[in-house]
């Protein structure tokens, strides 16, 4: 088992090496078990192949990524639940791993951000509608003098007279 | 010989830029009419020796030059032509070389199709369009220089990495760019206007085609981008959530908003303040776009660490560009007068709700992007954010927006309806729900929230389809004056029916292929079949092809439908560059309706067999159709633009001849 392990790894070391990607998920890593793999799945979507540029261990070619699919899998295997193997995985590499971090005190302004700016956002909206509210009512059209008024029904004609 | 023209071109171009960069400013400020022409033929001048030093890159990777270092490293004799041109911004230099031959045509566009622009803003516009330019034309001679020769020249080139000799590279880099760089323009114009410290309806009219060009740019740009991951990267994504995706994601969100604003402020002069800070948002997201992709920060910020000449030097042109607007927006916009009052509940209204959501948005991915660097710069900290993220605070933001985004269309401005507006939307609502109800009902599987995103999408459908028919009032007149309607109504109402249709359409296709695709993973034998969906693949074997600078191994397999019919066969390849010693897998595609069948190669084994990973993906193409929707509805609301800048109709007349009396008797 162990030996095959090695065997493995070697081919993709070589594979790499030789510039031959080969492929995320591999059709031996596959649990026969199909709600297992689906789980195996699921939780290698949230997982960050370390090597990579933003890959997930789903997704990326590395030799990491497979190592740590077949290691999902086996702690699957095993019994644990989805918690349990990324615990395992977050104490063995640290937050890095996590594509989703978690809420801490240096996320809370990652999470936070789209809440905060929605809500400021209103608040600005409503301050700012609120003082035009009050500035247009405190300068009424209704103030124009009588002479305001006819002049501007004269321009409002003529206006209407030109263009008709 | 061509490629120290080129060089000394570009020098030139450098040396107009500055020009063009001051004297029409002097005399914006001086008065003095002189002075402020010179923006004109300084900005045509600029862009001819930009077009000779871009048209002189070009010529050195066709007939490949390889005493040439940038043509060395990037092309090779033996590709095809097409992909000799395309290898010209296939790299860091020569792209950057696309970036101010854009910003170079877009200013002459600027400058000879102005002429209708008032003096002062046309001057400071050209003027601030020179800076960026200058700016950039220093940054290409003094870190990126691609005209820089080698001393003994090598026989064959070191060959475009594999990924991009695609027909990808040909239209993704340069649409993003137009999309990118165009905003450089409506950029231009703020600035100007604060400049001046004046601005009006006019500018909105003047700024608006600009906005959607780039827009409609941005947006096939992405979507192209998508595509091309999807069918070349081997196992079908469409959107990573990666930094460079969201890179161009960021500028197009801005833009969106932008575009939406210009729209209230050139019809009821309202938002003008923040339509400007929008503008200076979005082309600010674009250089940061170019920053991110640009500098190397992305790979690690150690590596920008040790090579930073280029990425201090973009980081420059960031903080003098986007600082430098941002104060002068700060000291000059509350300069600027507030136009028309609206009630919450307007068309006016529904488009702040679009451009909070919207920014909202943009601001969320920027935070998820720039975090991590962030975080990692200032406490050493290394954390991931990837797409499970970007799904859980993107989606809530979007649905919402989505919700909303067919009552817009059917409020008035100034003072809606929203009971008549539910009203008019009962009919797309209920289609909606029916939309739920099929999709519970046919699917099995999947997401429990899917069915509710395809209502969400249907109703996005049914909405823009109701906006047309109430306008054109189908049914309620006779098919004659309803045909008379429909081709009497502003063409920008049409573009806006389209581009939200294709909104729709593309989260369908995103709900679809995320929700219910289907994948097979398998080695299969020569004669082995393989099921997906309502299909059967039976494999043929292997054989070898050889290209023009590759070798192929392809794998032939036939295709039946579940029934027995034949309905064709599927071609994936493995593809090995010896140039390079790379390889690439060429994933097969057979298209079935707006669904596809995914087909890549895995390595061949000894015996014959081979892996494979099949997917069936369920309305996947729907996502780009949506795009060419957005896309269509831009380029007809461009085309009602154009008709109406300048010169408005016998109709408009009237309105525009009343607005300016009454605003002199408040």
């Amino acid at each position: 088992m162990n030996a095959m392990r090695y065997l493995h790894a070697l081919v993709f070391l070589i594979a790499l090496l030789a510039g031959m990607p080969s492929w995320a998920v591999q059709p031996d890593e596959v649990l026969s078990d199909p709600t297992l793999e689906a789980r195996a799945r699921a939780i290698s979507k949230e997982l960050r192949c370390m090597v990579c540029q933003n890959e997930s261990i789903d997704d990326s070619e590395a030799p990491l990524a497979h190592d740590l699919r077949v290691l999902v899998r086996e702690r699957l295997k095993v019994g644990d639940t989805d918690d349990q193997i990324i615990h395992f995985l977050v104490s063995r590499y640290g937050e890095f791993v996590l594509l989703r971090p978690p809420l801490s005190w240096h996320t809370v302004a990652l999470w936070g951000a789209a809440p905060a700016i929605l809500l400021f956002g209103i608040v600005t909206i409503v301050v700012v509608e609120r003082r035009r509210a009050a500035v247009g009512s405190r300068a009424p059209s209704g103030n124009l003098t009588a002479a305001e008024q006819a002049r501007l029904a004269e321009i409002l004609r003529g206006g209407a007279e030109t263009s008709g | 010989m061509i490629a120290e023209l080129g060089q000394y071109a570009l020098m030139l171009a450098f040396g107009l830029a500055l020009i063009q960069g001051t004297m029409p400013i002097v005399g914006t400020r001086t008065n003095d009419a002189a002075l402020m022409s010179i923006a004109t033929p300084a900005a045509l001048a600029q862009f001819a020796f930009v077009a000779i030093a871009f048209g002189a890159l070009a010529e050195c990777y066709v007939a490949s030059d390889f005493s040439v270092l940038n043509v060395y490293e990037n092309s090779n004799s033996q590709m095809p032509l097409i992909y000799r041109l395309t290898s010209v911004w296939g790299n860091h230099e020569g792209s950057m070389m696309l970036w101010i031959s854009i910003l170079a045509f877009f200013g002459a566009l600027v400058a000879v199709f102005g002429s209708n622009l008032p003096a002062k803003l046309k001057a400071n516009a050209l003027a601030v369009q020179a800076w960026i330019a200058a700016a950039f034309e220093l940054f290409i001679l003094t870190t990126s220089n691609p005209f820089v020769r080698i001393a003994e020249a090598p026989f064959e080139g070191r060959d475009l990495n594999p990924i991009l000799q695609d027909p990808g590279l040909a239209f993704h880099p340069p649409l993003l760019y137009l999309g990118y760089v165009g905003f450089s323009i409506t950029f231009s114009f703020a600035i100007a206007a604060l400049l001046e410290g004046r601005i009006d309806a006019a500018w909105a009219r003047w700024v608006r085609p600009w906005v959607l060009g780039a827009w409609m740019c941005l947006t096939l740009g992405i979507a192209g981008g998508s595509y091309w991951a999807y069918y070349e990267l081997g196992w079908g994504g469409f959107w990573f959530w990666d930094p460079v995706e969201n890179a161009s994601l960021m500028p197009w969100l801005a833009g969106t908003a932008l575009l939406h604003s210009a729209v209230v402020m050139e019809k009821r002069e309202a938002l003008k303040v923040w339509t400007i800070l929008l503008a200076i948002l979005a082309f600010s997201l674009s250089l940061i776009g170019t920053f991110l992709v640009r500098s190397g920060v992305l790979t690690s910020v150690h590596a920008f660490a040790t090579d930073p000449r280029r990425g201090i030097f973009i980081l420059a042109i960031l903080i003098v560009f986007i600082g430098g607007a941002l104060a002068l927006y700060a000291w000059r916009a509350p300069l600027l007068k507030q136009g028309g009052l609206f009630a919450p509940i307007s068309r006016e209204g529904a488009l702040v709700f679009n451009n909070l959501f919207l920014v909202t948005a943009c601001a969320t991915v920027f935070v998820g992007t720039l975090y991590p660097l962030a975080l990692e710069a200032l406490t050493g900290d290394k954390i991931s954010v990837g797409p499970p993220f970007f799904n859980a605070t993107f989606g809530p933001l979007f649905i919402p927006l989505m919700m909303v985004m067919p009552f817009g269309p059917l409020m008035g401005w100034k003072r809606g309806d929203l009971l008549g507006a539910a009203q008019r939307l009962l009919v797309a609502a209920i289609i909606a729900v029916v939309a739920v109800a099929g999709a519970f009902a046919v699917t099995h599987g999947g997401p429990v929230l899917a069915p509710f995103g395809v209502g969400v999408a249907v109703f996005v459908m049914a909405g823009a389809v109701t906006d047309i028919v109430e306008r054109t009032m189908v049914l309620r007149l006779p098919l004659g004056a309803t045909l008379r309607r429909a081709l009497g109504l502003p063409r920008s109402a049409w573009g806006t029916a389209f581009a939200h249709f294709g909104i729709g359409v593309t989260l369908l296709g995103i709900i679809g292929v995320t929700a219910w695709g289907s994948e097979r993973l398998a080695e299969v034998k020569p004669g082995g079949s393989l099921d997906i969906a309502h299909y059967r693949l039976t494999f043929d074997g292997l054989f070898n092809r050889t290209g023009p600078n590759y070798k192929d191994v392809v794998g032939h397999f036939t295709v039946h439908r579940a029934s027995g019919e034949l309905i064709g066969a599927m071609e994936p390849s493995r593809r090995t560059f010896p140039a390079r010693q790379m390889a690439t897998t060429e994933a097969a595609l057979m298209t079935r309706g707006v669904s596809q069948i995914y087909l890549s190669l895995g390595d061949p084994n000894k015996d014959g067999s081979v892996a494979v990973r099949l997917y069936f993906k369920p309305y996947v193409l729907l996502i780009w159709i949506g795009a060419m929707f957005m896309f269509f509805g831009g380029a007809l609301s461009l085309s009602d633009r154009r008709l109406r800048v300048g010169a408005p109709r016998p109709a408009k007349a009237k309105a525009a001849q009343s607005k300016p009396a009454l605003q002199a008797a408040e």
